[in-house]
């Protein structure tokens, strides 16, 4: 009875959280994915230029700074995927995944910060990993987007 | 106050500049925190908690930006820039800076 509790516990435990994970995971990331496609449809009438000039000379009315965040991580079983990946080298897909999500969402919530803005001028993005330096113990990333919402008259 | 990330303010003009304001602040996340971003880390997804402190101390920086310039006597900050560095195991250090000027 020992042996069997132990043989669960050594195998059975981490198989069991793996393919939890895996459902669990890619069903949440398809979802997210749905609503940042949805979002995007919603908020595509406000462009957002990179530059710092806009065409066209107009009156403005307001002029203001805005941001969005995200703090997003992968899960338990992509992670140990692209630790094998990094063995024979290549593109690991999973963080592709990752961070396109991350960038969507918090260019996603700076739009919807400002859902009366006629355009975002000088655009930028941050990425950043915040948990450096702990022996990569939570594989996630951290996306600042930010710029000048500008409204016409 | 007025704030962009462009060197002027759209619709007004600049009449006079007072130089650099910095804010800034280093955050260490709670260890409550850090277990239940660990256990989210399982699934994958958002980390909210790091999310709400990151937003959080982006938003003190940015008053202590805002309150050096109001000392000034300045009603406004252009060309703000972002910066995030980690400075030590867990914590992460966040920089505003812009330049502090009058606008009419």
């Amino acid at each position: 009875m020992d042996a069997y509790f132990s043989i669960f516990m050594n195998i059975g435990l981490p198989l069991l959280i793996i393919i939890i994970a895996v459902f669990t995971g890619s069903i949440l990331e398809k979802r997210h994915f749905q609503s940042i496609e949805k979002r995007e449809k919603e908020m595509s009438g406000i462009p957002v230029l990179n530059g710092k000039k806009y065409p066209g000379e107009r009156p403005v009315e307001k002029a203001e700074l805005v941001s969005g965040s995200v703090v997003i991580s992968i899960d338990y079983f992509k992670k140990f995927l692209a630790g094998l990946r990094q063995i024979f080298g290549g593109e690991i897909k999973s963080y592709v995944s990752l961070v396109d999500r991350g960038r969507r969402e918090a260019i996603l919530r700076m739009k919807e910060k400002c859902r009366d803005a006629d355009l975002i001028v000088n655009f930028r993005i941050k990425t950043s990993s915040i948990s450096k330096g702990r022996k990569n113990k939570i594989g996630s990333v951290e996306v600042y987007a930010y710029g000048t919402a500008i409204k016409f008259k | 106050m007025l704030l962009t990330n462009i060197e002027e303010i759209p619709g007004k003009t600049i009449v006079e500049h007072y130089g650099l304001v910095t804010g800034s602040t280093v955050r260490a996340k709670h260890v409550g925190r850090d277990i239940m971003a660990s256990l989210k880390n399982l699934v994958g997804g958002e980390l909210k908690g790091y999310t709400e402190l990151l937003e959080d101390s982006r938003k003190q920086a940015r008053e202590r930006m805002i309150a050096q310039a109001r000392e000034l006597g300045a009603n406004a900050v252009v060309n703000i820039r972002f910066d995030t560095s980690s400075v030590a195991q867990g914590a992460s250090e966040l920089y505003v800076y812009g330049t502090a000027v009058r606008v009419e």
